[in-house]
This record gives structure tokens, C-alpha cells and sequence, in this order.
């Protein structure tokens, strides 16, 4: 037995040892007993994970007794890549939900779905064949919906949240189940080796199928409607997981398919997955960008990098049919890394979130403020994570993002010939996609951060504020950690993401200098190690001289030097998240449609003098209003009509059933 | 090592310039609207007085009302150092790629928006959050006009743009290239607070955006504020000098080069500063809401360049 093949053994094992804890501990050992186990499980499988990604091998059968091929689990490099993500969000959220769960988010049900969402999850990318890809994928989605329907009999949008979340899910299920139905079909076999090989007109089903499923998994427009009711709702280490792991199982399926099942596919398919992206980068920054809740805010922001992760999937794909090799393997290399990063960042920020809401119990921005000063370490983490999904440097996130651009600008030309009309115009309008992406984030970023923990609290709960456990503390830290560790050392963490998908992966990316990254076929260099030491280099002149300065002239501190010009400058007279993003409401307009409702109500005695105003506006998602609703409204309305065919009569049921025998023996008889 | 020398006097040089360039930035426009004007140290002897001030802090400001100004600076020193304004030998890890270029400066544009909202008042947020908007819409034009000047050098490292250009002047006068340029143009004055997207001259609430943000700021940290501000005003002109006539930068290292250097890009970025305090005069400042539009112009231009230079090509 190789590590590898103990490594699975040991998820699967200790993944029914959690289960039959969860189920027999008593209630206050629960939590603790439940995150050590599912810690472990995480541990594990980042281990076989980073075994798998450096080249071992080892697999795990499952013997059945259809007939049909047996279940095989040996994850490749690139199945690897995914455990490790999946399994590192796993030890944060694991080490988190220790001290963080209680009350019903620490419910037996609770710690029994957790390692089912975990293992499901760790192994979706292990499986070497459709039939245990599907089976893993339901587990996931199976503990992943019981997770989130925790708190569901004390809070109603939790069950609403849950029949979205269910019938999406199961929606993504049927066209993954349907496109590897196809492409079974065609070919004759379950596993991923002979799904390979198939014909044009199959495989252009197949990729439309697989596109919807996973596409749906990984929150893309138009089928990320869950996305704002789904993990604003779910306890905050829950939304961590999903939108740090879950989400890139999605992603994994869209390199599956791209990359192994179905890799030379004609031109639209890049220009298909390149639209979807971009769409979902759009429209994701857009309406994080003027959301006031942070949860929502995070959750569209999601679905905004996952965009941006198949912009840069779908610009290799494009790029590699026209043979521009160096451009296409940076973009792959740029879609991974975004992945990546993103789950680094974007389950610091939810875990961050839940941390706002442990001490304050708000998630509405509007009613934050101060927590800097209340919550150091919450704050530092959050910070760190934001600058990432932010992409500015020395972080995870810009390092991404950095060579997503350079693969777009060098992706037109190849030895000074423009390589396509469609690629010509394709990488400018996706240069501009991504840009107005970054700076959107950055103006979202800048106002979750400065809203929620800089200036004064705009509540009493936010200033009475305290920082949370040890326990959470730590994995914020780890978190932050991961994002400042992937954003200094680009160039080792490059080179072994570019083992996993490129034949030729030191042609692709190499590592140089002090962690520093290079693209040979573009010749692009980056060395974040360098750029942190020449702005020390700057930086210390400057801070000498202030402190210095500091000794002679110390400063003085009042409780509000000039408030604007004002002497009554109340805390809610500060900057909402609301109004910061009232300007980019106004230019965006026509796209987020937000409904605007103002009720004056006058004095008594006179129109002329105004009592009270009350303003409220909502801005709900375009895409459940069109696109969902009508569909909606349909389904119910047949369903009312069908409720008078069974109104419940006995009678009519018997009737009901002679009346088919009758037709049964008649058509029998014919 | 010569990359090293080069960086160090842009970035001395650039400490000096930048508050003489918004002295004569003013002056030029108090002696054509007919003022006498404050002579062009003026801002030197500001920060002096700034300097020597105790700052006034409110109770709830946290510490990066203290770190936001280093953050600007550093941001601000960092283009000067990345930026080929005397020479173009860039570094070897870091060349002066475009991209990290413009997000070296988006640490600063971060920085003084949270400088903004950390003083808790009305005013600061507002500027914060104008001045986020208008840095978010500036991005694309930036983005695809480093993509346009990208495309005839094949790099967006712009130490090899600038050379590219040096070598075959034709590249200058281009109609890509000048599309380019003055895409990029209006974008760096958006970025830097200038006519006509916001006015630097005024104190009025429903004009503001950089003044807003650091009305809170006392003392030395309005010092660092202000000396960042000109240092990114400054170095972006030397960009756009340096790629509108890069005549008389270094290319080969020699002490000879480098004092020509220091005094070309000196006269150059002054004259730029005359032309854009003349431009100024005439200009009036835009609506809030209408910014976009004109941002949306600036990018359709870009647009234009970067396809226009592959259907030419």
C-alpha cells in the first residue's frame, strides 16, 4: 500500500469515524471532538493531495456488483491540485467551527454532515471515473444542504435559502449526469480514460451540458441565482467552505472537461466559456459593489472571481486552437492561480465575516464601524484578505490577476502576426472586462474594510465589540497567512500549478530570483520579494523622519478636530456603505435597476415643513427577476391548476385508477 | 548597480521637483488670471510649516490615519523608482512592467480613500467614496491603453516602450499611438485630481474629492498627504513625457547621460506642468455624474488604439 492509497483509506475511515462521533458524543463535547476529526480528515487529505500533485501515485478500488466498471480512486496531478485546495479551506474551517458553532449550528445533524461535505469534496477530484465522481459530488451536496439547513426552524430565509440551494444543485447535477450520459454513450465506458475519444457532434452536447452543471457549481450568470440567498444565509464557517472549496469543485469540473475530456474543441467553445466568465466577473463586482450586506457582498464577489477563473480558462482554450502555446498555458496557469488565491482570500473574508457577526451579531455594514480598534487581529486578517480580493500587491490575488493580463495582451499576436480576428478582438474586450473587475473590487474592498472597521461605530453593538476566541483567531491568522505567502513566493507555487495542467510546464512558468515568477514564452518577470524590499528601501527615510518629528511635535488628541466643519457631527451622520456606493449605483443604473421608495410625511399644520422621510431602496438580482420568476410564476400557476384534478376525494382517486387500468387493457389489447 | 544610480537620482530629483512643478503649476495660472500669485516655492514652504506642527488626531481614528500617508508616499516613491524618467535601465526582477506600475499606484489611491473614511465625518467618506468611483471607471482606459503601447514593443515593460520609440520615432506620431496617449492622458487626470474631473483649487462640498478626503488631517500627516499627491502628479507627467517625447533619457549609463538626463526630464515635466496649468484655465470642472462620460470617451479611444493596431498590423 503506497501513502497514497492509506491517504484516501484514512479520509474515507476517519470520515465514518467523525459521523459515528457526531451521532454518540455528548452535546458539549461535540464541537471539539467533531473540528478535531474533521481537521484531521482536512490534514489528510491535503497530504495526499500534495502527494498526488508532486507525482505519486497509488489509487483505491471500489469493487461493485453492477455490472459495470469498478470505482477507482487515484487522483492525477491535477486532482491533487484541488484536494489541496479543498483540504486547506478544510483545516481553516475546521479549526474555526471549534469554537464558533453553538446552538443549532453545533446540532448532531450538523457535525454529521460536516464530514460528509468534506470527504464528498476531497474526493470529487480523486475519482477516475464518472460513476464515483457523481457519487462523491452528491455526498458534497448532500452534506453541504444539510449544513446550511441547520438553523433552519428559528430563521425562515434559511429554508428558503435551502429549496434554491436543492434545486439548483440538483439542476447541476442533471446536466453534469446528462453530459457524462452523453459522452458515455458515445464512446462506451464510465471511466474518464475512455470517455475521451468521441465524435464532433457528441462532444458539442456534452460541452454545453458540462458548462450548465458546472458552470451552476462554480456560480456563473445566469445560473449563480442561489449564490445571494445561499451563503449569506449558512453559518459563516459554512459559507467559508463553500465558496473556498465547494466552488472550485466546480472549477475543477470545468478543467476536466476542458483539459482532459474534451481538450481540442473548436473556437466557439473558448469564446462560449470566455462570455459566461466575463458576464459573471461583470455582474458579480457590480452588485457586491453596492451591497450593504457584507455576507451578500462576499457571496457575489464569488461569483465575480469564479468569472474571472473561466475568462482565463476560456482564453486558453481560445488561444490553444490557434496555437499560441506560451499565451494559452499563462492563461491556464492564471486561471489556477486565481483559484487558488481565491480560496485563500475568500474564506478568510466569510470567516472573517462570522466573526463580525460573533461579536456584534450585524452583518449590515451600515450599522458597523470602529471595529478596528475592538477587533485588532479580526481586523488585520480581514484587511490582508481584502487587499487580496482587491488584487493589489504583495498579495495572492494580484499576483493572479498580473498574469491574466499579460496572457490576454500577449494572446493576439504570435511572432508579430495577429493570430485571429476573434482572438483580436476577443483579448482587448476581456483586457477591459477584467480592469473594470479591478477596480470595482477595489472600491467593494475599500468599503468593507473601511466601513466596517475603520471611523466611529454606527451602532451600539458594533462599539461594544469584543474580539472573538483564541481558536478563531488562529485560523483568520492562517488565513491571512496563506494570502501573504502565495503573494510573496509566486514563483515556486507558478511553476508546481503549471506541473499539474501544462505538457511543457517549464516553457510555461518558471521560478526566478526570491520567489519571484516568470513566463518565458511572454517574458514577463515579477518579483513581489524585490518590490517589497525597494518600497522598504523608500519606505525608510520616510519613516525616520516621522519619527522623529513624532519626538518633537507629539500629537495632540480631541474628540473630533473639525467634524467637517460641524460641531454636532454625530457617528450616523458618517459615510454608510449605502451611500458609498451611491455614485456607482447612479452610473450603473440602467444594469442593476435598483426600486427606489421615498415616503415624506408632513407636519400637521403645514406641506410646507417635512416631519419624517423614509427612504428605501432595494436592488435585487436582474437575473431572478427576468430570467426566474416567469419560469416561476408558471410552475405555480400549472400547479394550482393541477390542484383541482387532486382535490384529495378517495373516490376520485379509485376513478382515477380504474380509468388508467381501462386504458392500459385497451392499449394491451390493440 | 546602474539601475540602482539611476533609481536613486529620479527618486532625490523627483523630491525636489515635485513641489517646485505644483509652484509653477499655480503660479502660471494666478499670473493669466491676473493675480500676483505666491511665488513657486510656495509649497516648499508649506510642508516646512506642516511639518513643524503638532497634528491634531480625533479619539476614534486608528492607526491608519498614521499609516495611510507612509502608504501614499511609498506608493508614490515607488513610481518614481519603477518609472523610466531619467533612464531606462530598468531592474532586472522588477522591470517597470506597466501593470504593477499601476498597482504600486492603486496602494495609494487605497490608502488615501481610507484616510478619508477613517476620520468619521461626513465630509471624508464622500471624498473616499467619489474618488473610489472615480479610480474604478479610470481603470479600463489605463488597462487598455497600456495594452495599446504594449503591442508595437511587445511588452508592457515600459522601459523597452520607450526605447522602442527612441529608436523609430514613426511609433510617436502613429495615429494608435496618439490615441493611446491621450486616452491615457485623461485617465492620469482622473487619477491625480485635476481639472476637469475634480478641481485642486477648491473647498467646496459639492466639488470635492481629494480635498475632502484629507480635511481631517493635520499636521504632518497632511504633509505626507500632500507631498504624495505631488510625487504621483509628477512622476505620471514624466510618464507621459517621456512617451510623448522621450528625447534625452538615459539609455547607456554614463555620468554625462545622466545629467542630461536629469535635466531634460526636468524641463520637460515643467513644461508639461505650464501646459496642463494653461489647459486648466480654460477648463471648467465636470459634473460628478458626468465624469463617466468622459471616462467612457477616454476608453473608447483606447479601444480604438489597441484594435486599430492589430487590423493595421
Amino acid at each position: 500500500m503506497t501513502g497514497m492509497e492509506a491517504g484516501l483509506l484514512l479520509q474515507l475511515g476517519l470520515g465514518a469515524l467523525a459521523v459515528v462521533t457526531a451521532l454518540t458524543a455528548a452535546p458539549s463535547l461535540r464541537s471539539r471532538a467533531g473540528g478535531i476529526l474533521c481537521a484531521l480528515i482536512a490534514v489528510t487529505g491535503f497530504l495526499t493531495g500534495l502527494g498526488a500533485m508532486l507525482g505519486g501515485t497509488g489509487s483505491l478500488r471500489i469493487s461493485i456488483t453492477l455490472p459495470m466498471d469498478p470505482l477507482v480512486l487515484a487522483p492525477d496531478r491535477l486532482g491533487g491540485l484541488f484536494m489541496l485546495i479543498v483540504s486547506g479551506v478544510g483545516i481553516l474551517v475546521s479549526l474555526y467551527s471549534m469554537s464558533s458553532t453553538r446552538g443549532p449550528d453545533a446540532s448532531r445533524t450538523a457535525w454529521v454532515a460536516m464530514p460528509m461535505f468534506l470527504v464528498g469534496m476531497q474526493l470529487v477530484p480523486a475519482a477516475t471515473d464518472s460513476v464515483s465522481f457523481l457519487l462523491a459530488w452528491e455526498i458534497m451536496t448532500l452534506g453541504s444542504t444539510l449544513l446550511l439547513l441547520a438553523d433552519h426552524a428559528s430563521r425562515t430565509r434559511v429554508a428558503s435559502a435551502g429549496i434554491w440551494y436543492s434545486a439548483m444543485s440538483q439542476l447541476s447535477f442533471f446536466f453534469i449526469l446528462a453530459g457524462f450520459a452523453v459522452l458515455a454513450a458515445a464512446s462506451g465506458g464510465t471511466s474518464f480514460s475512455s470517455l475521451q475519444a468521441i465524435e464532433p457532434g457528441p462532444a458539442n452536447v456534452a460541452f454545453v451540458l458540462f458548462l450548465l452543471g458546472f458552470g451552476g457549481k462554480a456560480e456563473l450568470v445566469p445560473l449563480h441565482v442561489w449564490v445571494p440567498r445561499v451563503l449569506p444565509e449558512a453559518p459563516s464557517h459554512v459559507s467559508a467552505a463553500m465558496s473556498g472549496a465547494m466552488v472550485k469543485i466546480g472549477v475543477y469540473g470545468g478543467l476536466l472537461v476542458c483539459v482532459r475530456l474534451l481538450p481540442d474543441g473548436p473556437a466557439w467553445w473558448g469564446i462560449a466559456i470566455m462570455v459566461v466568465g466575463g458576464a459573471s466577473a461583470l455582474y458579480g463586482i457590480l452588485q457586491a459593489s453596492v451591497s450593504s450586506d457584507l455576507k451578500v457582498l462576499l457571496a457575489y464577489s464569488t461569483t465575480e472571481n469564479m468569472g474571472l477563473v473561466f475568462l482565463g480558462l476560456g482564453a486558453s482554450m481560445l488561444l490553444r486552437g490557434y496555437d499560441a502555446q506560451a499565451a494559452a498555458d499563462a492563461a491556464l496557469v492564471a486561471a489556477l492561480l486565481l483559484a487558488v488565491s481565491h480560496a485563500a482570500f475568500k474564506s478568510t473574508l466569510f470567516l472573517g465575516a462570522g466573526a463580525i457577526i460573533h461579536a456584534t451579531g450585524e452583518r449590515n455594514l451600515d450599522r458597523l464601524g470602529g471595529l478596528g480598534a475592538r477587533m485588532p487581529v479580526t481586523a488585520t486578517a480581514f484587511g490582508i484578505a481584502s487587499l487580496g480580493a482587491a488584487a493589489i500587491p504583495i498579495t495572492s490575488g494580484f499576483v493572479a490577476e498580473w498574469m491574466l493580463l499579460q496572457s490576454l495582451i500577449h494572446g493576439g499576436r504570435l511572432d508579430g502576426a495577429v493570430v485571429s480576428v476573434a482572438a483580436s478582438v476577443a483579448m482587448p474586450v476581456a483586457v477591459a472586462v477584467v480592469a473594470l473587475t479591478a477596480g470595482l473590487a477595489l472600491l467593494t474592498f475599500v468599503k468593507a474594510y473601511g466601513i466596517a472597521f475603520l471611523a466611529r461605530p454606527r451602532s451600539i453593538e458594533a462599539a461594544d465589540a469584543r474580539e472573538v476566541p483564541p481558536l478563531m483567531q488562529l485560523s483568520l491568522a492562517l488565513g491571512a497567512l496563506f494570502v501573504l505567502a502565495l503573494g510573496l513566493l509566486p514563483g515556486p507555487i507558478a511553476a508546481l500549478v503549471a506541473h499539474t495542467v501544462s505538457p511543457n510546464p517549464d516553457a510555461a512558468v518558471q521560478s526566478v530570483g526570491l520567489g519571484g515568477v516568470s513566463l518565458p514564452g511572454i517574458g514577463a518577470v515579477l518579483d513581489p520579494i524585490m518590490l517589497v524590499v525597494l518600497s522598504a528601501l523608500v519606505a525608510i527615510p520616510v519613516i525616520v523622519s516621522i519619527i522623529v518629528s513624532a519626538r518633537r511635535y507629539p500629537h495632540r488628541t480631541v474628540e473630533l478636530p473639525w467634524g467637517g466643519g460641524g460641531s454636532r457631527a454625530r457617528p450616523r451622520m458618517q459615510y454608510t456603505a449605502t451611500s458609498y456606493a451611491e455614485p456607482l449605483m447612479r452610473v450603473f443604473d440602467d444594469v442593476l435597476k435598483p426600486s427606489r421608495d421615498v415616503q415624506v410625511t408632513h407636519v400637521a399644520e403645514s406641506r410646507y415643513l417635512v416631519e419624517r422621510v423614509r427612504v428605501e431602496q432595494r436592488v435585487s438580482d436582474v437575473f431572478e427577476t427576468r430570467l426566474y420568476r416567469p419560469v416561476l410564476n408558471l410552475i405555480q400557476r400549472y400547479g394550482i391548476v393541477v390542484r383541482h384534478v387532486a382535490n384529495g376525494s378517495i373516490h376520485r382517486y379509485l376513478s382515477y385508477s380504474f380509468v388508467a387500468l381501462l386504458i392500459v387493457l385497451i392499449v394491451v389489447s390493440l | 548597480m546602474n539601475a540602482i544610480i539611476i533609481a536613486f537620482v529620479q527618486v532625490v530629483l523627483f523630491i525636489f521637483l515635485a513641489p517646485v512643478l505644483i509652484g509653477v503649476i499655480r503660479q502660471v495660472r494666478a499670473t493669466i488670471e491676473g493675480r500676483a500669485g505666491v511665488g513657486i516655492w510656495q509649497p516648499w514652504r508649506d510642508v516646512r510649516k506642516l511639518l513643524a506642527k503638532n497634528p491634531v488626531r480625533a479619539t476614534d481614528s486608528s492607526w491608519m490615519l498614521r499609516a495611510g500617508p507612509v502608504a501614499l508616499v511609498v506608493s508614490s516613491l515607488l513610481l518614481c523608482v519603477l518609472l523610466p524618467l531619467v533612464g531606462t535601465i530598468p531592474f532586472a526582477l522588477v522591470p517597470s512592467d506597466l501593470f504593477v506600475i499601476v498597482s504600486v499606484m492603486l496602494i495609494g489611491v487605497v490608502a488615501l480613500a481610507l484616510v478619508g473614511l477613517d476620520g468619521g465625518t461626513a465630509f471624508g467618506g464622500m471624498g473616499s467614496s467619489r474618488h473610489m468611483t472615480v479610480a474604478a471607471l479610470v481603470e479600463p482606459t489605463l488597462l487598455l491603453s497600456i495594452y495599446a503601447f504594449s503591442i508595437p514593443a511587445g511588452t508592457s515593460t515600459l522601459s523597452v516602450i520607450v526605447e522602442t520609440r527612441l529608436l523609430s520615432p514613426e511609433v510617436i506620431i502613429s495615429p494608435v499611438s496618439v490615441l493611446a496617449l491621450v486616452a491615457l492622458s485623461i485617465a492620469i487626470m482622473a487619477e491625480t485630481a485635476r481639472l476637469p474631473i475634480d478641481n485642486p483649487g477648491t473647498h467646496l462640498e459639492v466639488t470635492m474629492l481629494h480635498e475632502a478626503m484629507i480635511l481631517e488631517a493635520s499636521g504632518r500627516d497632511l504633509a505626507w498627504l500632500e507631498v504624495g499627491s505631488w510625487l504621483k502628479l509628477a512622476a505620471l507627467l514624466g510618464l507621459v513625457s517621456n512617451l510623448a517625447v522621450p528625447w534625452g533619457i538615459v539609455t547607456d549609463f554614463s555620468a554625462i547621460g545622466l545629467a542630461v538626463g536629469v535635466v531634460s526630464i526636468t524641463v520637460k515635466v515643467l513644461l508639461l506642468g505650464v501646459l496642463l496649468s494653461v489647459g486648466e484655465v480654460f477648463l471648467a470642472k465636470v459634473r460628478l455624474f458626468q465624469v463617466p462620460e468622459l471616462l467612457a470617451g477616454s476608453f473608447a479611444l483606447a479601444f480604438l488604439a489597441v484594435t486599430a493596431s492589430y487590423l493595421v498590423a
